[in-house]
């Protein structure tokens, strides 16, 4: 399997293997689009799902409970508050977690007693804890706030770093997407939305970021001096660099994910809710997305960007003039359209490149 | 190699500050656990400007808040306890955190908003329980050890003190205070009416006051405001019986320290802190000020009592009608500016409301501490698995790479922990772990450009070079943007999300130092190893593998059939690399390889020609230069 593996990649590296990613970036336009409405839909429709922090109201958590019956921790608030119905959730192996609306605080205690009883531990055992409506509230907006002054920076940096701002814009496109996607399958999910969710949503900014710069330095590099020839289009330079950066991704995303997948699977299966489980599932789904967007939207946009340039524009005709011209060199009849663009790779150095590639007079 | 020996010498020398420190200090072997992980509660305070001053929460009043809540917390004997500031301007939030289950009464005194009175001297001694002044510098060592409580019973001299029998005396003396109807001898006749006050319990208590222990440094709580209190200086250097309270601190409406102003209008060179209070204040201070004018020494006196402990004491020399007051002596720059801060803390426009107050089961946080390490020890395990499948005996650099900086990481945690009070909580871990991966991806960069630099032919050591010079790139500029990403949420956010900033930027630089320090140097000594140089088919680096295969182009025409494993260290440095299959739609040979194939009666030359494009200036593509 490694060797195939291996293989692919010297094929792509060669270009003797290609996807053509950018050609396409039409169709991946539109998967992108599709995943993002679909997303706002979910947003809307089950909706984020706040945790307490959002909500405010008081929490009990019961820890070494005997049995988990969760209708017992409802009939104690029951008899405490007859409107309440608490939300009960197992935590761990042996811990629940019990949500009711704001309690006062003499409530709070009779609640924990009851509890205790309830379940067989001491009151100790019971914890207890207020948290008021505004508390995410301020968390989120610290972390919008962070977004946007990490948005500029990241904008700043990599309009200096690129010399040019479509990288950045095409970044930050991509970084949305994927927040919002991330965002959209957490709504599916639905799972509760506390502050650790909101962690994993920042850390996501980070690391799609940093997945997108990495590409698009090879491109970067790819592309470096592009209009001082006219063998390729920038786009077919541009998606040489993503195939050659294809194993790359791979390789990262898998190491990534594999740790993340360890949490998310721990958390879901053995945890149950708490702040490892909410972390991974944002992770776990915004670096999936993160490395998809790096190679299938934020480079064709890049690309889809660039190709308006009046540069790349010439560059594209001088290429296709070219083409058009050594086909006809070799005595074919030319149709601009059939003309494929020839195998995308690395230049050797030392390989012959043909007769037509040999200095020629000019015609006149 | 000389990088390798520095990094060894920089982990060595951490690991013996910490193992020092456990020896020497307070440092402990792990790093602290924060609250989520250790237990104990956590309040979470608002600052609510009040509604009758238009005071804004600024930074300084948060710090000011802070310190006086640190305060009344180390009074209250809980030890370990954590305040913080998070965020700023009007969101501004303090968090405290104490460990195990405060008594309400703690709970209590973290949420009442600052205390600041001013109060009456009645009396005022040395610090020491024995009151005679002559033997105060010796009174620490002699009398009661440590007479800490002052119900200690450390029966001072029965000679009345110098300073309780001037009181005495003193108290008979009638002030004159508008309320002066006193109803033989019922009531008190002003606030500074010691002889009711001073009762003989009061007199007890403070003879056997000892301010020269810290313990009674600490503050706490203000006396009944309508009773006498007896309390030290907060610096220890005198013990007061104080009056009932004759002004409330919230009636200071700014306090400011500067230079003095001269009779005649000029600055002059002398520090002083200057006090405006508002209308009721300046009402309540002129009469007070009226009355303790006429009155000697230290009757003379009103004391400025914050948090249980007197600030200043100054006496008043003139009958102040307007609210604004002078407060004058030998004080420096800074400690007129201390003492101005202390006054204007008094007038503290915010008071404080419990946004969450949170307990924290230690069981539940240590289930999920060492579930999630469990989690982390798994997905170590399977990239391990994947790099060794991947990059084969190379995987073992990645591993080794990690292992050592996931010791660095620990090593520097622990070293915060026990320098700066850093504790290490859940989001913090999940950092740890996220972290792995973009720690990884620095070295599947790095092995991917090596790989590429083979594949065009580069021979090991040049590989290496090249491909560390255009790794190195795209690993600085993607780590710096991760930094800023973590820089940034660490610089703005609050909460838990702090401390996820704080572990994902610090791995980040750690990734950058182990890439630098470590894993390059290594991988530089490992070219020149044969295993790896001669591309061993397990190393991960074999150019068969990656496609270069059979012929070789050594320079001067000259072209090496290699035997499997040979190694290719005869080449020149700066050969240009020749064999890949199928570049650009020329699926052969050089004209060397087609030579030297043909010498032996290979298959001649590939089809030819059929590349259809006109050349083009050399760029870098080939990675030529």
């Amino acid at each position: 399997m490694a060797a195939g593996f291996s293989q692919w990649g010297n094929d792509l590296y060669t270009g003797k293997r290609s996807y053509d990613i950018v050609g396409h970036r039409r169709w991946w336009f539109s998967v992108s689009g599709l995943l993002v409405v679909a997303a706002i839909v979910l947003l809307f429709a089950p909706g984020l799902n706040p945790g307490i922090e959002f909500r405010g109201g008081s929490e009990f958590v019961v820890t070494g409970a005997a049995n988990r019956d969760q209708q017992k921790a409802v009939d104690v608030v029951a008899a405490v508050d007859h409107q309440e119905v608490a939300l009960v959730t197992t935590m761990g192996t042996s811990s629940l977690r019990v949500q009711t609306r704001e309690l006062s605080s003499s409530d709070v205690e009779v609640v924990r007693e009851g509890l205790a009883k309830a379940y067989g531990v001491s009151v100790n055992a019971v914890t207890s804890t207020y948290i008021g409506p505004t508390w995410g509230a301020d968390v989120s907006k610290k972390a919008v706030t962070g977004l946007v002054v990490f948005l500029v920076l990241v904008a700043l940096v990599m309009t200096l770093y690129f010399r040019n701002w479509r990288m950045a814009v095409a970044a930050i496109v991509a970084l949305f997407h994927d927040i919002l996607i991330t965002a959209g399958v957490y709504a599916a999910v639905g799972w509760e939305v506390t502050p650790a969710t909101v962690i994993g949503f920042l850390t996501i900014l980070g690391y799609s970021i940093y997945d997108t710069v990495v590409v698009f330095d090879k491109v970067r590099e790819n592309t470096d001096g592009v209009i001082h020839q006219s063998r390729y289009t920038y786009s077919e330079k541009a998606n040489l660099a993503v195939n050659q950066t294809l194993v790359r991704s791979i390789n990262t995303s898998v190491v990534a994910l594999l740790p993340v997948a360890g949490i998310l699977f721990i958390g879901a299966f053995v945890l149950g809710a708490g702040t490892l489980r909410d972390i991974a599932l944002a992770l776990f789904v915004g670096m999936l997305v993160g490395a998809y967007s790096s190679i299938f939207l934020a480079t064709p946009l890049e690309v889809a960007l660039r190709e308006r340039e009046p540069e790349m524009i010439a560059l594209r005709k001088r290429v296709l003039a070219g083409r058009a011209q050594a086909a006809g060199v070799d005595g074919e009849p030319v149709a601009a359209g059939v003309l494929a663009a020839p195998l995308v790779g690395p230049l050797r150095p030392g390989a012959h490149q043909g007769s037509a590639a040999q200095p020629k007079r000019r015609r006149k | 190699m000389r990088t390798l020996v520095t990094l060894g010498v920089v982990i060595v020398a951490m690991a013996a500050a910490i193992a020092a420190g456990v020896t020497w200090s307070k440092a402990t072997v792990a790093p602290k656990l924060a609250l989520d992980l250790e237990g104990g509660t956590e309040i979470i305070l608002t600052p609510v400007p009040e509604a009758q001053a238009s005071g804004q929460v600024t930074s300084t009043t948060i710090s000011q808040a802070i310190n006086v809540i640190r305060q009344r917390i180390d009074a209250s004997g809980v030890a370990e306890s954590q305040i913080s500031s998070q965020g700023s301007g009007s969101s501004a939030k303090i968090v405290v955190s104490l460990p195990g289950q405060p008594s309400q009464d703690t709970v209590k005194l973290v949420t009442t908003s600052a205390q600041m009175e001013f109060r009456p001297v009645l009396q005022q001694a040395a610090p020491t329980p024995t009151p005679s002044p002559t033997a105060s510098a010796t009174a620490g060592a002699t009398p009661a050890p440590t007479a800490s409580a002052p119900a200690a019973g450390s029966t001072p001299d029965a000679t009345a003190t110098a300073a309780a029998s001037s009181a005495a005396s003193a108290a008979p003396t009638p002030t004159p205070s508008p309320s002066a109807t006193a109803a033989a001898g019922a009531g008190p006749s002003s606030p500074s009416d010691a002889a009711y006050y001073v009762t003989p319990e009061v007199q007890k208590q403070f003879d056997s006051l000892d301010c020269s222990n810290q313990k009674n440094l600490t503050g706490g709580v203000n006396g009944p405001a309508d009773a006498a209190f007896v309390t030290c200086s907060q610096d220890g250097t005198s013990k007061f019986i104080l009056g009932p309270v004759e002004l409330q601190g919230r009636h200071i409406s700014a306090a400011s320290s500067g230079l003095n102003i001269l009779p005649n209008g000029t600055t002059g060179t002398e520090w002083v802190v200057n006090l405006k209070l508002d209308g009721q204040g300046t009402t309540q201070f002129a009469a007070t000020t009226t009355r303790l004018v006429k009155e000697t020494p230290p009757l003379n006196q009103f004391a400025v009592v914050l948090d249980g402990l007197v600030v200043s004491a100054p006496a008043v020399n003139e009958i102040i009608p307007n609210g604004q007051a002078v407060i004058s002596g030998s004080f420096t720059r800074s400690s007129a500016a201390t003492l101005a801060n202390q006054l204007s803390f008094g007038s503290l426009p915010v008071s404080f409301q419990v946004e969450s107050q949170q307990q924290i089961s230690a069981t539940l946080g240590s289930e999920q501490l060492q579930k999630g390490l469990l989690a982390g020890l798994i997905g170590l395990v399977l990239v391990v698995v994947y790099s060794l499948i991947q990059y084969r005996v190379l995987g073992f650099l990645t591993v080794s790479s990690l292992v050592l900086a996931a010791i660095i990481t620990y090593l520097v945690i622990t070293l915060l922990s026990w320098l700066q009070g850093y504790r290490l909580s859940l989001p913090g871990v999940a950092g740890l772990i996220v972290a792995i991966g973009i720690t990884a991806d620095s070295f599947i960069v790095y092995f991917e450009r090596i790989r590429d630099e083979l594949r065009d032919g580069r021979p090991l050591t040049a590989a290496v070079e090249h491909g560390w010079a255009r790794a190195r790139r795209t690993i600085i500029v993607s780590d710096a943007v991760n930094f800023m990403a973590a820089a940034a949420l660490y610089v703005l956010a609050i909460g838990s999300v702090r401390g996820f900033a704080f572990t994902l930027g610090l791995t980040t630089l750690i990734d950058l130092a182990i890439v630098f320090f470590f894993t390059h140097p290594m991988m530089e000594i490992l070219s020149k190893v044969p295993f790896f140089a001669s591309g061993h088919r397990l190393s991960g680096l074999d150019p068969r593998r990656l496609g270069v295969e059979g012929f070789r182009y050594v320079g001067r025409g000259r072209v090496v059939v290699e035997p499997k494993g040979a190694a290719e260290a005869d080449r020149p440095g700066q050969a240009w690399p020749t064999k890949q299959p199928a570049a650009v739609g020329v699926p052969g040979m050089t004209i060397a390889e087609r030579r030297a194939a043909a010498r032996r009666g290979g298959t001649g030359a590939p089809p030819d020609g059929s590349a259809p494009t006109p050349d083009e200036r050399p760029t870098t593509e080939g990675g030529e230069h």
